[in-house]
């Protein structure tokens, strides 16, 4: 009975963190330079070294310093994150984005993780709901098993066990 | 030498070969328990026996590999393509790893290694070991076989033999990369044998749960390699490439993160197996999955199905990992859909809150992640063959994606140990997870009072939310971690008069396993911090003149100096950097560019200076060609050295969880107990 009082809690505390998170998710970078770090940072440089756009360090590197120049510049001429990406990926193809977009086929590389994590939980709470259900029936069979008659012993030995891992004594 | 050792590897898979079909042979004849002139007995024993002597062939192959590296024997392809004279003889070792023949040499070796010390010690139960010793064979014969006929370490140069080899490659040049890939590789082949039991048990219906105790010590040894290679690769790499980080979720770091996440899984799901048998198909698939993702993480290194900075190596070899996984694959489903009611296991939990249920829990997080990193690696392969569009699933995707998946895997690492097997009253939800909570709320609300806000510059920073995150919760499981040490030393100081850290002391060696295991959990947490330190990284970028300087953090650094060297295997330049904290000048830094002169192939070699609380890191980046003045890029990075120490943590936990618990009466005579209490028994409390 007490546990039932305590989940709705539970809940919304699980409710009012997922509203946070939710808000925080969804705000974006405001200023140009926190914009800049977080485009470079999904934008990968095209010169091969497999790297951040942001983190390409190759001295007189080819790619990464006009990229970059070309970032500031769709900043400044005020476009959105969006129409960056999309410029950068119709100019330099869909590699140089550091992940996958959010629409088409692309969608399926966000959705598909979730929904194993989501189908996996569940699976998980119904089996061990089942297996519950069978050790329900195993524990009315054990109540009938003898059991250690003085309440102190039993209770020594429990904590024993619970505490530290140890079947029998010192 | 050459010969010597294309001679040793075909000897080597002779002896393999018999002993995958005498064995085979053998233990058909003891299972049907027909008569046969020969006796199978003795039949599995020449197997055996084979199997030995096979150790011995690959290691005379291994050792002409080396001789040769050692003596400039350049007719050899692979060393001249790998080693040249001037290489220094450490990283002459490496050049056995540095290439395809070579590593596949390595992981061949490193097999008969583990099957040399399986087939010594078959006296534990001799039926259980000649069936893990054949499978072991079987792969051992796949190994060879490419070595003989794909990827021969041993074939020779065609043509005027140069002077000199082309050297090995300038990435590889540095002392981790010596000890690094046998730690990995130990930790990829070492997987091969609990496989090997799990199948073999499973083949022949073993009774019972002997088989998860004989592999413990195996999957732990192997989980403590892997992970040590793991993280040395991860140090490799942040004072290697240059670019201030330690992990990039590059495909050949996710190929190693994922049998690491598998074999995880597996070390915990057995104790569900060992105390309740529960899960056993779910173990048997979990280590044959664990033992699949190695051979898929060197496929996909190795066949350039991805790219990656880390592969040093690709070929055509694909094709044969391919066609192995699949009759690996097919043995595996075979064996289990004929013996599947074998593991038919003894289902039971009583309640969703409860030790059994926060392992199950545990399992699905880490397989759901290696699902996310499995997904993300192959997603660009997939995309292509969908839509004919690749695309690059870089570190935005796995930090979305990865980060929150690890961050709920921190929070079972402190619930699980809480909660009490079977079932769980409020009243020891109250008693566990009060002091926990507490502190978690405390660091959230100290964090944040320090500045750790998720808000920066009025945005919102995921790795600050992150971070704030993964403090608040490695406080509290560092605190329940903490509580079970001093719960369990209490019960005992109780029972046996003990002070506190005698009776911590006697706690752990009476149950090294579950102790041991807690320290893990406690490294874990302390490379979490390390790793939240990220979120905080900042760098400075600037080209210096004499005595120019560049601020970062409490740091000054001045340029008092850029010079060139020479030696036989590289030139060099670099710049002397003093570094000064509040006017004070502390150390001088020498980050420095070389050119490998046998590759012709440029080099950063990082400057790193580290205290408990950050790391300064200073890559010289070149000069710039019209100033000639050196460019030098700085990063101040907060609480790396948390992450290796973390590591020295696990190893040290798993090194303990290894040691035999002491029984009662050992432990009564390695610590006899102070005066008894008055009233010893009964939970009695002293005055």
């Amino acid at each position: 009975m007490r546990s039932s009082r305590l989940f709705p809690h539970w809940i919304k505390g699980v409710q009012a963190l997922a509203l946070v998170a939710a808000v925080c998710f969804s705000l974006g970078a405001t200023d140009a330079s926190s914009r800049f770090n977080d485009l470079n940072h999904r934008l990968m440089c095209t010169c091969g070294c497999n790297e951040l756009l942001g983190e390409c360090n190759h001295v007189s590197c080819p790619m990464s310093g006009p990229e970059q120049g070309e970032l500031s510049t769709d900043i400044a001429a005020g476009m959105n994150d969006k129409d960056i990406l999309s410029a950068f990926s119709a100019k330099y193809g869909a590699t140089v984005l550091a992940a996958p977009t959010t629409q088409g086929f692309d969608l399926v590389a966000w959705i598909a993780p979730f929904a194993v994590f989501a189908a996996a939980v569940l699976g998980t709470i119904l089996l061990i709901r089942r297996w519950s259900g069978l050790a329900g029936a195993e524990a009315q069979a054990s109540a009938l098993a003898p059991a250690i008659n003085d309440p102190a012993d039993r209770e020594r030995r429990e904590t024993i066990r619970r505490e530290t891992g140890i079947d029998g004594g010192f | 030498m050459a010969a010597f050792g294309s001679f040793a590897i075909l000897i080597a898979l002779a002896l393999a070969a018999y002993n995958l079909l005498a064995g085979t042979v053998a233990l058909r004849l003891i299972a049907v328990g027909r008569p046969v002139p020969i006796s199978p007995e003795r039949l599995a024993d020449t197997a055996r026996r084979a199997g030995i002597a096979g150790f011995l062939a690959v290691t005379a192959a291994a050792f002409a590999l080396i001789w040769s590296v050692f003596t400039n024997d350049f007719s050899i392809t692979y060393i001249l393509e790998h080693s040249n004279r001037a290489l220094p003889g450490p990283y002459k070792f490496s050049a056995l790893w540095s290439g395809q023949e070579g590593s596949l040499l390595l992981w061949a070796w490193l097999l008969s290694c583990y099957g040399f010390v399986l087939r010594l010690t078959h006296k534990t139960d001799v039926k259980l070991y000649a069936y893990a010793g054949t499978i072991l064979a079987g792969i051992q014969v796949f190994f060879l076989l490419i070595l003989n006929f794909a990827a021969p370490p041993f074939a020779l140069y065609r043509g005027v033999v140069p002077e000199d080899g082309n050297g090995l490659n300038p990435l590889l040049q540095y002392p981790e990369m010596v000890i690094h890939p046998p730690m990995l590789y130990l930790g990829y082949v070492g997987f091969s044998i609990p496989f090997a039991f799990a199948l073999g048990a499973l083949m022949m219906r073993y009774p019972g749960e002997k088989w998860i105790r004989i592999t413990r010590v195996w999957t732990m040894v192997t989980w403590m390699f892997l992970t040590t290679g793991i993280f040395l690769g991860m140090h490799w790499a942040y004072a290697v490439l240059g670019w201030g980080g330690y992990w990039g979720w590059d495909p050949v770091e996710n190929a190693s993160f994922m049998p690491w996440l598998t074999g995880t899984a597996f070390l915990h799901s057995v104790m569900m197996q060992e105390k309740k048998g529960m899960m056993k198909s779910w173990n048997v698939w979990l280590i044959f999955t664990t033992f699949l993702l190695t051979m898929l993480g060197t496929l996909l290194t190795r066949a350039g199905l991805v790219s990656s900075v880390h592969a040093f190596a690709q070929s055509s070899i694909g094709t044969w990992f391919v066609v192995f996984m699949g009759i690996v694959l097919a043995v595996c489903i075979f064996t289990y859909v004929l013996q599947r009611s074998h593991l038919k296991g003894e289902h039971r939990v009583e309640s969703l809150v409860s030790r059994e249920s926060s392992f199950l829990f545990n399992n699905l997080v880490l397989l759901v992640a290696c699902f996310v990193i499995l997904w993300g690696t192959l997603f660009p392969i997939l995309s292509e063959y969908v839509v004919g569009n690749k695309v690059t699933v870089g570190a935005p995707f796995y930090n979305r994606v990865a980060i929150p998946i690890g961050l709920f895997l921190l929070f079972l690492t402190g619930v699980g140990p809480l909660l009490p097997w079977r079932s769980t009253s409020l009243k020891s939800i109250r008693r566990n997870f009060v002091l926990p909570v507490f502190v978690l709320w405390a660091t959230l609300i100290v964090c944040m009072a320090v500045g750790v806000w998720p808000w920066k510059d009025g945005a919102f920073s995921s790795g600050y939310f992150y971070a704030l995150v993964a403090y608040s919760l490695s406080a509290a499981v560092s605190t329940a971690i903490v509580s079970e040490f001093l719960r369990g030393a209490k019960v005992i100081s109780k029972q046996t008069g003990r002070n506190l850290f005698e009776a911590t002391y006697l706690l752990v060696r009476r149950n090294t396993r579950r102790y041991g295991g807690y320290i893990i959990h406690i490294g874990v947490v302390v490379i979490v911090i390390g790793l939240a330190g990220s979120a905080f990284n900042r760098n400075q970028e600037a080209e210096l003149g004499l005595h120019d300087k560049l601020v970062i953090g409490p740091y000054t650094l001045e340029q008092v100096g850029a010079t060139q060297d020479t030696n036989p295997n590289y030139d060099s330049e670099y710049a002397m950097l003093d570094v000064y904290k509040n006017g004070k000048k502390l150390y001088q830094m020498t980050p420095e560019k070389r050119v490998y002169l046998a590759s012709n192939q440029p080099q950063t070699m990082v400057a790193i200076h580290s205290v408990p609380g950050w790391d300064l890191y200073v890559v010289y980046e070149g000069s710039n060609p019209s100033t000639g003045q050196p460019i030098i890029k700085a990063f101040l990075n907060p609480l790396v050295g948390w992450i290796w120490f973390g590591v020295a943590i696990i190893v040290f936990g798993t090194i303990l969880a290894l040691v035999p618990s002491l029984n009662p009466a050992t432990a009564a005579l390695r610590m006899p107990a102070r005066a008894a209490p008055a009233e010893p028994a009964l939970g009695g409390r002293h005055p």
